[in-house]
Order: C-alpha cells, then structure tokens, then sequence
C-alpha cells in the first residue's frame, strides 16, 4: 500500500477515476437536460484526468487561477472537438466548449479540494486516507443524487410530455414552456376521463379511516402492554413482532376467498376493516416503546387523586404522548396510502378505486406512457408534501416503525 | 403466634389490572386473530384442497320465467314456461325444487308430471341437476280476464328455487396434489433461487448501500436536511409510483436508460432489462436495494450520531488513521444495529411480493416464492396450489423467527 501514497500517483489515478464520473454525469445532465446528443470520448477523459489529477497535487498558491487556466484549457480543447464531451453535427456550436469549459473547472478545482494537503511527493498515511475519502465522498454525493434523483425527474418530465415527443427523442427532458397549460394535458385527461378526483379522494379518506381505527385499537392495547401487568405479558409483546413477519400475500389468499363469498370484495367496507389490522400491530409496537419512556409517576399521581385507568390514559398519557401519535399517524398514513396488493386484489370496479389501484390501472398498452407517469406524480406528490412538511416526526415514524417494510 | 408469611399468587389488586389489561387489548387481539390467525388456518386447510379459482362460486339452480304466446284477450291459450340451469359447469347440484305463485287469472291446463298444483302455488321436483344440465318445464295455461285486469305479470312473483351443492372449501376432499405440484420439476428449483438471490443480495445491498449514505450525510454541513430527505424519497413513494417510473426508463423501445446508455456509446443494441434472465432477477434486486437503502441508511445514521465523538479525538492522537477508525471504532459500534437491520430486512425482502410482482410480473426468472403464490392462485386459478406455496412459505418463516426471537427481541429489549 506504502507504494501508492505517492502524491501525484495518487492524483492520477483519483483524477481518471473523477474524471469518468464528472464527464459522465454532466453529459447525462446536458442530455437530460438539453436534449442534445453529447457523449462522453474516453480517450480525453482519461487524459485530462490524469493531467488534473496530477495538478491538484501542485502547491496551491493561486488556486483561482488553476481552476481559470484549467476551464480555458478544456474549453478550447472541447471546441476543436478534442475534449472529454464531445457530440455530434446536430450539438450547437457554443455547447461543447462551455460544457467542456464547466467540465474543466469542476475537475481541477475538485482535484485540488481532493489533493488539499497532499502534495507531489511521498504523503503520509493519514494525509493519503484522508485525501481519498474526500474523493469518495465526492462521488458518493453525486451517484447517490443521481440515483435517486434520476427516476423522480424522468417520471415528473414524461408525464408533461405527449406521445410524439416521446418517441422522437426518449432523452429529451426539456420543457417547451410556449406549450403553456398543455402541458398538463395528462393529468386533466386523467382528473376527468379517468376518475383520477374520485381516485383521490377515496384513497384519502380510507387512509384517514385507517389512521383513526388503528389508533383506536392500539392505544388502549400499546397502553396495556407497557404498563400493566398480567400473565402473558412477554408472550404477547413477542407475537406482536412476530405478526409483523407475516407476508401480506400470504394473508391476502384467504382474505380473498373469505371476501368473495361473504360479497365484501370490491366494497370500499371490506378495503377499510382490512387496512386497519395490517397496521395495527406495528402501531402497537411503536406506541408501546414511547409510553414506556413516559415516567410512570405522573400517572400514578393521576390514579392517587381519583382517576380511574381510563382517565388517565385520556388526560395525561395521550396528551403526553401527542408527538408519538403524530408519528404513529403519519406513518400509518403512509403504509394506507402506498398500499397496492390487497386494493388490486380485492377491488375491480373502477368506481370504487383507491389511487394506487387507479394507477395500476393504467399499466395497459392501450394508455400512453405519460399517463401512467402523470398517475404516478399524482400518487406520489401528496405523500411527499406530507413527509416533507412533516420530515421531523415522519422520520421518527419510520425509525420506530420500521421493523416493517 | 403464627410466623407471618408473604402472600402468594396474585391478590384481588393483580387480577383487576389483568382483567382491565386483557379488557383493552380485547379489540386488538380480536381483529388480528379475525384477520392473520384465522386466515393462516385456513391456508393449512385450502392447501389441502383440491381448489380452482371457478370453484369459489359454489354451483346454483338458476331459473327463468316467460310467459309465451303473447295472449292479448280472455280465453287465449299461452305457454307458462320455466327455464332450469346448473351454473356450474361439473359440479352436481342435489334436490332441486321449485316452487312459485301462480298469478290469479291463469288456468293452468295439463301440469308437468314431476310438478303439483296446490291452491295458487306450483310445486316442481327436478331431484338432482349435472353440472351444465338444462331442464325445461312447459306448462299450457288458458289466460282469463282477471289476470288482464291485475296487470300483474308472471314475473312479478319470481319462483323460489332450492337445492344443495357441495362446496369444496368445507368438504372432506383432501389432496396432496398440490404440493406435488409445487415441488415438482425445475420450476420449483428456479423459483427458490430467485427467492435466495433476491433475499440474499438484496438484503446485503440495502444494508451496505445504506452505510455508505450514512457515512456520507454523518457530518454537519449545509443542505445536509435536503439531502436525507432526498435519499428517503424511494421509500416514501408509492410502489406503484416507482415501480412504473423503473419499467418506463428501462423500457427496451422508449426508455430513456437504453437511449442514454447508446448514445453514450456504452451499449450498441437497447437492453431488455426486464425481460432477459439473468438480468430481470438482478435489475429486481438492484430495485430492491433502490428502494430500501433509506431505511438501513436511517438506522445506521441514528446509531452513527450517538456514537460518542471523544473516542474518535482519542483515536486521533493515538494516530490512528480515517479508515483504521472506521473499521476498528465505527463498525464495531455499529455491529449490533446492523446485525438486527440484517435479520429484519432480509426476513422483508423474502415476503416482497409487490415490487417484482410489477416489475416483471414474474417472468424471465424472477418469480420468488411470494409471486409464486400468486401466479398459482390468480395466474393459473388454482387456488390450492398457491395455498401450498404460502404454506412453504409460512414454515421457511417459523425458521427465521426462530432467530428473530433469539436476537432481535434481545436488541430490542422486549
């Protein structure tokens, strides 16, 4: 290992393996974004990577200058076609150059933020390690953006797109603004041919149902099992995290045939008692952890002055314990209305959809492409609003909750 | 004097609170049990069964009524006729009857030998129907001014019609063929290791993708908030949403992947990602992994952030180098979370139905266990083979909550 902590070594093989991320991202930007036929050319990448590599380990005197010599330099290389980005005829002329130039400065300058204490020669282990974490920080951020970045952004762009569009270039994701409110054509056509309001609101409120029955049933139950003692106390609290390991699918056979016979498919009733019990145990499980926390003193203060059980649970530990429900309910939200198997095993008449089973409706060959993507958006979008809005307690829900997945 | 003695067992105090404890648990401990014990049970017993999905309708007599001969005026001459049939299609139905009110004003002429008249009311016994029998009854009646006047019809009073049939869900029918079915051939060897591929990698994915997101956001900077909320996204969306998204950008014609990927120059021909073995079983996993990362990545950041930083100083000036920590101080540290993130995530991806099951519908070689239950019960309507296969799949459970029990709880101090 002592042989590759050797300044510029180091800065090479850093610089090509930047150099390859760099260049390939931003091309899939300018592609994404533009709608231009850029492509990464191996050769220069390699080269200019090693080059700045290279350089981000020279003393860093007047670093501004660097980065300014190495985006011109880059620039005027990419201009004659010589760069690590190039394309085709069709590219417009200024494309390349600035793309490239951009490029350029990125590279060195990241190179020298990379390289800060290293310098050409023989580096210490701890400067070496220290220099390549940096680097794969570096590309950690930008694959992990990337990633999940990616899909969201192709899935909101294809729905504001229409069919021709799409055929002609399928990576072409900029937005013709001149086409004005057009571009929303997908989601007017799915809010009025297809019952997307409907949709919405039936998934709304089965979720809100959901939320209230399962906070009903598992307060008293999470109340229970933190605070009084009976036989089986152990026992029960085991079974509730084994019932969590039970595939839905599994469940959902029976489920079926019990609901074909007793005329309870297809019924927003039988979705509504269903939904609940599938969220309950995790809710139980959850509230149960935080009234643990709860200092058990307040209540027996509350049981010396006369208050029965009940009482206390309603006037001092709900109010207590108001954050956890809040968690508790968003999370339970999240798990109704992202919730596809048993809606798209249980209901067939499009009347009585829940969003999600809507959406998977439109998985057909004969509806276009930008449609499913708009339903897609008008599923996801209010569940985002909600978690970032509500990111606190959201992700406390999950942390807690999330034995289940 | 007697030496006092602690009291014993549990006094009038204990048993209240047991009673009240068992009182608000009642309503949770009810529904679970209408809804996942009872349900497992009944799997037990369907697998058993020799069960399609047309079987679920059990068979019954269905009737029809007309009135033929359009009789305009009193003293025409008409047809009373009724129209028998068995609505399945093999399965018997046991001693029909049928029994309808005649409407006042019709005199009914010679009557059918298998049916009686007593008063208005018509009596037929057609003994027992085949599956897809049709039996037709014909009655000739003389229409009389009364029935003209009452304006009834003879639909008006519809015929009351018995019989029994035998359901095959509480018969005494029992089977092994399904789970020969089930464990015959190569399918079954294909099926379980698409269900160890994606349970085993993308578990392990997950797991380690969601280390490194920790790694990256456990530092203090701006738009660090942004960012965890951004790498959330693919958990928090809908499914339904992200599975599309995933099939759109990887389609073979119009996905921008394949587009993007030649134009690139990486590839020469579009890719069927989701449609080609072995890539379909990989691109479910890497789905997988997509998807849940933000969980494990949650997790471990929680664990990460209370890890006390002074050992990381005290390392420092021990001179300990950045990795030398992380594998000597971090991961020792993170050991137990990731140990409990293991067994529950790989416990989640094994029951997984939903992700492949709209990704590739189970095909090219992604079927696990789980779309297995499906596409036996649903794809090929036999429902007693897809009970099989969630019987295998509740025993491989009993296994891994085995260890959950020994482990996780212990983690998790219950």
């Amino acid at each position: 290992m002592s042989v590759l902590r050797i300044g510029w070594l180091t800065g090479v093989v850093l610089g090509i393996l930047w150099s390859f991320v760099l260049t390939f991202a931003l091309a899939v930007i300018v592609a994404f974004g533009a709608g231009v036929e850029v492509r990464p050319d191996p050769l220069w990448t390699l080269l200019f990577g090693a080059l700045y590599g290279s350089a981000g380990t020279a003393p860093k005197r007047a670093p501004w200058v660097m980065i300014l010599f190495g985006a011109v330099l880059m620039g005027a290389m990419g201009g004659i076609g010589r760069g690590p980005i190039t394309g085709s005829e069709t590219v417009p002329q200024a494309l390349l150059p600035i793309a490239n130039g951009v490029l350029g400065a990125a590279l060195l300058g990241s190179m020298l933020l990379f390289m800060k204490d290293v310098s050409v020669g023989r580096v210490t282990r701890h400067v070496w390690e220290a220099a390549v974490i940096r680097f794969l920080t570096g590309i950690g951020y930008i694959v992990f953006t990337a990633v999940v970045a990616i899909p969201f952004y192709v899935m909101v762009m294809t729905s504001l797109k229409n069919q021709s569009e799409l055929m002609q270039n399928p990576l072409d994701f900029s937005i013709d603004l001149s086409q004005g409110w057009h571009l929303f054509d997908s989601y007017y056509e799915l809010l009025t041919a297809f019952n997307f309001g409907t949709y919405l609101w039936t998934s709304f409120y089965v979720s809100v149902l959901t939320v209230l029955i399962t906070l009903l049933f598992s307060v008293p139950g999470a109340y229970a099992v933190a605070r009084l003692r009976f036989a089986g106390r152990t026992t029960f609290s085991r079974s509730i995290l084994l019932i969590y390991m039970v595939p839905m699918i599994v469940l959902a056979l029976p489920i079926y045939i019990a609901f074909s016979m007793t005329g309870l498919r297809n019924t927003i009733f039988g979705i509504v008692i269903i939904y609940p019990v599938t969220t309950i145990p995790v809710s139980l499980y959850m509230l149960q952890g935080y009234f643990r926390g709860l200092p058990a003193e307040v209540e027996e203060a509350g049981l010396m002055d006369g208050l029965t059980r009940l009482q206390v649970i309603w006037k001092i530990t709900l109010p207590l314990s108001l954050p956890a429900l809040a968690s508790v309910a968003l999370y339970v939200f999240m798990i109704a209305w992202n919730e596809f198997l048993l809606a798209f095993m249980l209901l067939d008449d499009p009347s009585k959809f829940t969003l999600t089973r809507g959406v998977a409706m439109l998985n057909s060959s004969e509806i276009p492409r930008q449609h499913l993507m708009a339903g897609a958006v008008i599923a996801t979008v209010p569940i985002m609003v909600l978690f970032l809005g509500l990111e606190k307690f959201m992700t406390r829900g999950l942390t807690a909750g999330a034995v289940k997945g | 004097m007697t030496q006092p003695t602690p009291p014993t067992g549990t006094g009038p105090l204990g048993r209240r609170e047991a009673r009240l404890a068992w009182g608000l648990l009642f309503p949770t401990i009810f529904s679970v049990s209408m809804v996942v014990v009872l349900p497992l049970l009944s799997i037990f017993w369907i697998s058993f069964k020799p069960i399609g999905l047309a079987d679920l309708r059990a068979p019954t007599p269905v009737v029809r009524e007309a009135l033929r001969g359009r009789p305009e005026a009193a003293g025409d001459a008409a047809t009373l006729q009724y129209r028998l049939r068995n609505s399945s299609q093999d399965k018997p139905i046991l001693g029909v009857t049928l029994t309808d009110t005649i409407p006042e004003g019709l005199t009914l002429g010679e009557i059918d030998p298998r049916c009686a008249l007593e008063g208005p009311s018509l009596f037929c016994d057609f003994g027992d129907l085949d599956g897809g029998q049709r039996e037709e009854i014909e009655i000739p009646v003389t229409v009389e001014q009364a029935y003209f006047d009452n304006g009834v019809d003879v639909d008006d009073s519809p015929p009351e019609i018995t019989g029994r049939s035998e359901n095959v869900l509480t018969n005494l029918d029992f089977t092994l063929e399904n789970f020969a079915r089930v464990f015959r051939g190569d399918d079954f060897l294909t099926v379980l290791w698409a269900t160890v591929f994606y349970t085993v990698f993308g578990t392990i994915g997950a797991l380690v993708t969601g280390l490194f997101a920790a790694m990256l956001l456990n530092k203090a900077f701006r738009g660090q908030g942004f960012l965890r909320g951004l790498y959330l996204f693919p958990y928090v969306a809908p499914v339904i949403a992200v599975a599309f998204t995933w099939v759109t950008l990887f389609d073979p014609f119009s996905g921008s992947a394949n587009a993007l990927l030649v134009q690139m120059g990486v590839i020469d021909q579009p890719i069927n990602f989701f449609g080609q073995r072995p890539l379909a079983l990989i691109m479910v996993t890497v789905f997988e992994v997509w998807r849940y990362f933000p969980l494990s990545f949650l997790f471990i950041l929680a664990r990460m952030q209370s890890i006390d930083t002074d050992m990381y100083e005290a390392a420092d000036m021990d001179g300990a180098s950045p990795f030398q920590q992380f594998w000597f101080l971090s991961l020792p540290q993170l050991m137990g979370i990731l140990s409990v993130l293991f067994l529950l995530r790989f416990i989640w991806t094994f029951n997984k139905f939903d992700d492949i099951f709209l990704l590739t519908g189970g095909n090219a070689g992604t079927r696990t266990l789980t779309v297995n239950v499906y596409e036996q019960a649903f794809a090929v309507s036999n429902i007693g083979a897809g009970a099989a296969v969630a019987v295998v799949i509740f025993c491989v459970l009993l296994v891994f909550s085995i260890f959950f029990l020994k482990y996780v709880s212990r983690e998790e101090g219950l």
